[in-house]
């Protein structure tokens, strides 16, 4: 794929849509795609966070073990984005993400990314300002769970 | 005399007798009770509504109908244990009998949602006020323009009707998402609050119309995930619980505002309620 179908392909996600067509193509600079077998691992808990990945389709499953039983967290499809650890020091994944299903997807250099913010404020704040939307929506999801809404 | 066509009876207070024909086990903690009427009886009722259901010398209780508008030889309703009266409930067997007043209450818009797209969003147990509403659905199909079927549950054990709404997700003319706050690897669905449903949810949010049914902090947030999707509070529908004891809207135990939710409710269009719901022990 070439940058510019890259780009097309992050234009027509929903995690991009209202991202300037310049950061998008930015982003696709730092991109290439990526496709995972079901059951295949897209991250590893406490293994360096080197990349993320934008899904194109199929589902992934954010799964942590604990006493000695895994427990998916959550899943995410078609738009989403997988990894944000990438972004915050030390850099080390949270949990695992597990490719549900097969995956299309499309996966983005972490060092490459975090370089293009650092030299270029307004890219890098657009790129936090989109990822902020990934972490409190984690965030809002993790507090109605542990509301335990449906008792 | 008891009600035959959804409307409230001449005499509303006085409860008829019902026999349980069936009992069924749901899930863990729900069951399903279907009731026949004393003397054959007919029943009928607009989907949404409700009956007071009395345990003799236990008490009574609000149940919502559950079963198919177009039945009318048995009343259906499924519930959880969460009391004393529906512990009682539970206890009771095929053959026992209980009283019953009812239809009480405000419908689902059924036929304001025809030519629309319709999103039913329901969270646990209140995917049983929904059924009758998704039975009426798949029965008039033709009126309506694509349907999505939201729900959301504890942990896989605890969906409620699991056998219809694999039927259901099988027609190629609805749409189910399931999701789930638990679950370990052997569950291959959606794993994640209600609410993650909604951005990818297949309707048009200008022409769609959503019925919500669940615990009122699960309505609070799938309605905000419906207006940020752009579907406005008049084309919002929630079904509300209070402390429903007369069901004809004279005691006032559970008034809502400027509504009594057993006679103005429990269907409301949310416009009618925004500025109550969720305000802080209202």
């Amino acid at each position: 794929m070439t940058v510019q179908s890259i780009t097309q392909s992050l234009a027509e996600l929903r995690f991009f849509k209202d991202m300037p067509r310049e950061h998008l193509e930015m982003l696709a600079g730092c991109a290439s795609p990526v496709a995972f077998k079901k059951g295949e691992f897209l991250l590893l808990v406490g293994h360096e966070a080197t990349h993320f990945v934008a899904i194109r389709e199929g589902m992934v499953a954010l799964e942590m073990e604990a006493a000695n039983k895994i427990t998916t967290l959550q899943t995410i499809g078609e738009g989403s984005i997988v990894g944000w650890s990438w972004l915050v020091p030390p850099y080390t994944w949270h949990y695992d993400a597990r490719a549900a299903t097969p995956v299309s997807a499309i996966q983005f250099d972490a060092r490459c990314v975090r370089d293009l913010c650092e030299s270029n404020p307004a890219f890098g704040y657009d790129v936090l300002k989109h990822f902020s939307h990934v972490i409190v929506e984690r965030l809002m999801n993790t507090r109605i769970q542990l509301a335990d809404m449906y008792h | 005399m008891f009600m035959t066509n959804g409307q409230v009876a001449a005499r509303p207070m006085t409860p008829v007798v019902g026999r349980i024909r069936r009992r069924r086990r749901e899930t863990q903690d729900t069951f399903t009770l279907e009731i026949e009427l004393e003397k054959k009886r007919r029943f009928s009722f607009a989907p949404g509504q409700f009956n007071m259901l009395y345990v003799f010398g236990v008490g009574e209780v609000p149940i919502s109908i559950s079963g198919d508008p177009a039945e009318s030889d048995v009343v259906r309703h499924t519930t959880r244990e969460v009391g004393v009266v529906t512990g009682a409930m539970r206890g009771l067997k095929e053959g026992d009998y209980l009283g019953i007043r009812g239809p009480f209450g405000s419908a689902w818009p059924v036929e304001e949602a025809e030519g629309r797209d319709v999103v039913v969003i329901a969270g646990g147990i209140g995917l049983a006020p929904l059924r009758p509403v998704l039975y009426h659905l798949m029965d008039h199909r033709e009126r309506y323009n694509r349907v999505t079927i939201l729900y959301g549950a504890r942990t896989p054990e605890d969906i409620l009707y699991k056998q219809e709404l694999g039927r259901w997700s099988a027609r190629l003319d609805v749409e189910v998402f399931a999701t789930v706050d638990r679950a370990t690897r052997t569950w291959h669905g959606n794993v994640g609050v209600i609410t993650t449903l909604i951005p990818r949810a297949p309707f048009d949010p200008k022409n769609a119309l959503a019925m919500v049914c669940g615990p009122e902090i699960m309505m609070h947030f799938c309605v905000r995930e419906l207006h940020r999707r752009g579907v406005t509070s008049d084309r919002i529908f929630v079904s509300m619980e209070r402390n429903m004891q007369c069901a004809i809207g004279l005691c006032g135990h559970c008034q809502y505002g400027p509504h009594f939710v057993c006679k103005d409710g429990p269907v409301f269009r949310f416009d009618q309620i925004e500025e109550f719901f969720s305000v802080r022990e209202f």
